[in-house]
């Protein structure tokens, strides 16, 4: 269909895109690949020597890294779990004509404004504190014992705090796709005798699935870099509960300033995050063409 | 009888909508209305801070401590120019992979968002020395362009799903009309992909405005925005809820306002290819 | 479209331009967002009129965001600074690296000798001066003087560890959210690992013996935690595992605390307006064992110049300025004695109007009785009271913090938690060579 003449054009409009990208890609990557073969401790004036593999082996066999691979899966896992169902639920309450749609639309994506650093320590001083905390008031004005979050349940908190910032973003991209949704197609259905219940999973279900890949898709490649609020609510603790592959990788380059371990911490995370990638990415190009 | 229904049911949902909306912002709220009492009664349980006087001390204090105005103007022209700069980047390729696809052009666009992956923090150091070295530590420039690069894939992907709506034989007639490949764009395209086009430029204003770890890093003074204003009021010695507060609401203020007026734009165009 | 575009475009390109011209000096300060900072950014009139031709753009940023791109930038050559504002673990290893202008040329009129020779140690690598104390801090007891009186005890001002037991559980009442003691457990090098460092040198525990091996399998350390997570869990307020100093700070301040053992610069704080305590509060020195070392820390806040910039006069004038005896006597004049940068001067604490302030003498007491060049029972290879002056005590210490934090969580035992900072303190100490 197209003509050679389209396609040449077409591959000079990719170019500039492509060429950037690739830079962006590759100039970071080789420059931290180097690094992270060198013994470069910012804080120790020594000139950098050969370290062949050793930040890899003193990064792999860290005693926190299998765990925080576990806690960087399960805020991701959790995250996307409680935004794609929530926002189903959101999206379909917000399809339904309402008075002052336009308002409770702002008000629900608000939390996507926040930035992470400003919703953690709101979260953490005045939501989740056991003794300052609204929750805590709760608590005691029902007569019962306030629940430390950040203690017992740190993980668990940390996966709410990021699951409030993302539900706004699931929440409107399905709820553009539900308003795409074909209205008498329902209208149809519910002539037939089919129930809410069946229409929902017979008819919105699966026209909601790519929009739900698409969800799992971009908040994977955001979620994997949670940082903000695990530094400011837990410091990757108590012990290391709560520390991630970033936060690993952080530890590594700007506490302990070991460029070397930072840059092999970071070239191990690439790794993990396109072999994570690749199984989202496997899904939601099926599901493109489609 | 019908109509009474509706209306019941319709009140119903607008309760339900409101209060769970409520609850959705309340925290964001509760940011706003702590900016409005001193730093003693931040920290008070919830119903004693509502109960205490209401004052503007936290922001005379904000402001006196730092021109909000250099911040805000700086997080304005990056997330606004790396944008558009993405965008008049993003545009001709997300075209051409729309409109002319080839075999590779889906894993072209998976490649493309991979470029995500790489954990900021991993690469600070070669990026340090490299702004050093170029001079574009503290520059607008300099964050502009990695602005771009980040926002870049995102960019070019949303556009890409909404592109591949167009149909096509409104392309093949224009083009049997005689026009050219760039009035084609111009003339053609451009207005049936402005909502897309809108809400790509929307999101990404908002993803960058927020973004905390390259602003943080590679700025100083010149060129610094909202988030190192927000940086020097977290946890200094001493109360700082109220102060934080403040800064905050003045940090979100103009983004949620931008995001009310384009709340339909912004649901309308963003598809990802999510809307068949 | 194109219209908005090229509109935007312009805008971005003019806003570049603009703010590029200017004629005096400028130097660039980075500093640190605490109170006493904000108050000298807003006393600069004074600067300028004694020096016209410097201008100063500041940076101020939280603690945490300032030492990395301080590190980053000193470290990479980066040169965006012109003053920097360090503590006292930074000082001795950036001074040893060459990476600070020596300040030991700085007017006679500064007068280097009235320093208060604990804090000007910490600040001194071989003979040379490589930054100037803007405040120093120590630590002592913060405690509530109604609420001992109420439980029949009073308060030595220089209490031991038992003397604090004792008045931790007399003043707890968790029925009304009354807690004998608050402490830090916040993970981090700065966070719960300063205070127990500090409190580990009264017990005689030490990091490192002189052979650098670490001494977590030893009993004073183990004494240290087990007394600690007494203390914590018996007396202290939940989510503690969480609380660094402002947490702790807003506790206080609603009178959930029967004692608080943390910086000194609280104390002004704790008896200001914002705390409902305000004229409940007395202080003493931090406790001892009869050791001989008390649980204190000693901490400096103060002004370098990286070896990079281009300006280095103006920044000494800028720092000299901003850490004289003028400063602090022109704070005072405009804002009160008790808002004067405290812990730098003997001078201070000769003036007789600053001796009015309650909690002066307990402040220089403690300062005094820190030695960061024998800040243990036992001789150690190391400088520092709550830190060990190597680049890798931070790196060490937050991975240490995290495992006492846990153990304060009760998500580990002390056991565990000390065992596990061994292994982890001795395999860092290998690799970086000190373990031969």
């Amino acid at each position: 269909m197209a003509t050679q003449h389209s396609r040449i054009a077409a591959r000079f409009m990719v170019a500039p895109s492509v060429v950037l990208l690739f830079l962006w890609m590759i100039v970071p990557l080789v420059t931290t690949i180097y690094f992270s073969f060198l013994d470069y401790k910012l804080l120790v004036p020594k000139p950098s020597t050969w370290a062949g593999f050793d930040n890899y082996y003193y990064f792999l066999t860290d005693r926190t890294f299998l765990a925080s691979i576990l806690h960087t899966l399960a805020i991701v896992l959790g995250v996307l779990f409680i935004t794609v169902v929530g926002g189903i639920l959101l999206a379909l309450l917000m399809n339904m004509p309402f008075w002052g749609q336009g308002i409770v639309r702002v008000l629900v994506i608000a939390p996507f404004f926040v930035m992470p650093t400003v919703s953690a320590l709101v979260w953490k001083n005045m939501f989740m504190n056991p003794v300052n905390g609204m929750f805590a008031h709760i608590a005691k004005g029902l007569g019962l014992q306030p629940f430390d979050f950040l203690s017992q349940a740190p993980l668990l908190s940390i996966i709410g705090i990021v699951a409030w910032q993302w539900l706004p973003f699931a929440t409107l991209i399905l709820l553009t796709s539900l308003q795409s949704l074909d209205g008498e197609q329902q209208e149809a259905a519910e002539m037939d005798g089919a129930s809410v219940l069946s229409r929902f999973f017979y008819l919105t279900v699966p026209h909601l699935t790519r929009a739900v890949t698409v969800v799992i898709l971009i908040q994977t490649i955001f979620l994997l870099a949670v940082f903000a609020e695990i530094f400011v609510t837990t410091s990757g603790g108590p012990g290391t509960a709560t520390t991630t592959i970033s936060y690993l990788v952080y530890i590594q380059s700007l506490v302990k300033y070991d460029v070397g371990a930072g840059s092999a911490g970071g070239i191990i995370a690439v790794i993990l995050a396109n072999i994570v990638a690749f199984f989202a990415m496997r899904m939601i190009g099926k599901n493109l063409d489609a | 009888m019908a109509r009474s229904t509706t209306t019941n049911s319709k009140v119903i949902v607008t309760i339900g909508a409101w209060l769970v909306g409520f609850l959705i912002f309340f925290p964001i709220l509760w940011i706003f209305l702590m900016s409005f009492h001193t730093e003693g009664d931040a920290i008070k349980s919830p119903f004693a801070m509502l109960a205490s006087p209401w004052t503007t001390e936290a922001y005379q204090a904000v402001q006196t401590q730092n021109s909000y105005g250099k911040f805000f103007m700086n997080s304005v022209v990056i997330s606004v120019g790396s944008t558009v700069l993405a965008l008049i980047i993003g545009i001709p390729a997300a075209w051409s992979m729309a409109f002319v696809p080839g075999k590779k052009t889906k894993d072209l666009l998976m490649w493309m968002l991979s470029t995500k992956m790489m954990p900021a923090v991993g690469v600070l150091i070669p990026m340090y020395l490299g702004f050093k070295v170029t001079g574009l530590l503290d520059t607008r420039t300099g964050l502009v362009a990695i602005g771009t690069l980040i926002n870049l894939p995102i960019v070019i992907w949303m556009l890409y799903t909404y592109f591949k709506e167009i149909p096509g034989e409104i392309l093949e007639a224009a083009r049997m009309d005689g026009a050219s490949l760039t009035s084609e764009i111009i003339h053609v395209l451009t207005p049936m992909a402005l909502p897309g086009i809108a809400s790509t430029l929307l999101l990404n204003v908002i993803l960058s405005w927020n973004e905390a770890f390259w602003s943080l890093q590679l700025t100083t003074s010149d060129a610094a925005p909202l988030t190192q204003f927000i940086a020097s009021f977290s946890a200094p010695e001493g109360l700082f809820y109220a102060k934080l507060s403040a800064a905050s609401t003045m940090a979100i203020a103009p983004i949620l306002i931008m995001g009310w007026f384009s709340q339909k734009q912004l649901v309308r165009g963003l598809t990802f290819g999510a809307v068949k | 479209m194109n219209m908005t575009l090229r509109a935007l475009l312009g805008a971005t390109a003019l806003l570049t331009l603009a703010g590029l011209a200017s004629a005096e000096t400028t130097i660039t300060v980075a500093t640190v967002n605490n109170g006493d900072m904000i108050r000298m950014q807003g006393l600069m009139d004074d600067f300028y009129a004694k020096n016209p031709d410097i201008k100063v753009e500041w940076v101020t940023l939280e603690e945490n965001v300032l030492r990395q791109k301080v590190t980053t930038d000193i470290a990479t050559k980066g040169g965006q600074f012109d003053v920097l504002t360090i503590g006292t673990y930074e000082v001795p290893i950036w001074g040893k690296s060459g990476w600070l202008v020596s300040l030991n040329d700085l007017p006679e009129a500064w007068d280097k000798a009235d320093l208060l020779p604990a804090i000007a140690g910490g600040l001194t690598v071989d003979g040379e001066l490589y930054a100037a104390p803007f405040y120093g801090e120590s630590s002592m007891v913060m405690y509530r003087k109604d609420l001992m009186e109420a439980a029949g005890l009073t308060m030595p001002d220089a209490p031991t560890w038992a003397d604090i037991d004792k008045a931790a559980a007399a003043m707890t009442d968790k029925s009304k959210e009354q807690y004998g003691i608050c402490l830090r457990g916040k993970a981090g090098w700065g966070e719960n690992m300063a205070f127990l460092t500090a409190m580990s040198n009264s017990f005689g525990a030490k990091w490192f013996d002189m052979d650098w091996k670490p001494q977590f399998d030893q009993k004073p350390w183990a004494d240290t935690l087990a007394f600690y997570l007494h203390l914590m869990n018996d007396y202290g307020p939940p989510g503690a595992s969480n609380n660094g100093f402002n947490e702790n700070l807003a506790l206080t301040q609603q009178g959930h605390c029967g004692m608080w053992i943390d910086a000194t610069v609280a104390a002004s704080f704790v008896t200001g307006k914002d705390s409902t305590v305000a004229d409940k509060m007395g202080f003493a020195l931090a406790p001892d064992n009869g050791l001989g070392k008390r649980g204190n820390w000693l901490w400096a806040w103060s002004l370098a110049i990286p070896a990079g910039s281009a300006k280095v006069d103006a920044a000494k004038a800028f720092v000299a300025w901003a850490t004289s005896k003028e400063y602090t006597e022109l704070v005072a004049s405009k804002e009160g004695w008790a808002n004067v940068p405290p812990g730098t001067r003997t001078s201070l604490y000769a003036n007789a109007e600053y001796q009015k302030v309650p909690f002066a003498k307990m402040t220089l007491d403690s300062i005094n009785s820190a030695d960061p060049t024998h800040p243990t029972v036992d001789p150690v290879p190391y400088v520092g009271v709550q830190f060990v002056a190597i680049p890798e005590f931070a790196g060490i210490a937050t991975e240490v913090g995290q495992q006492f934090s846990a153990a304060l969580a009760g998500t580990t035992t002390a056991a565990d938690a000390l065992a596990a900072a061994q292994e982890l303190t001795t395999t860092e100490m290998t690799k970086a060579g000190y373990i031969k």
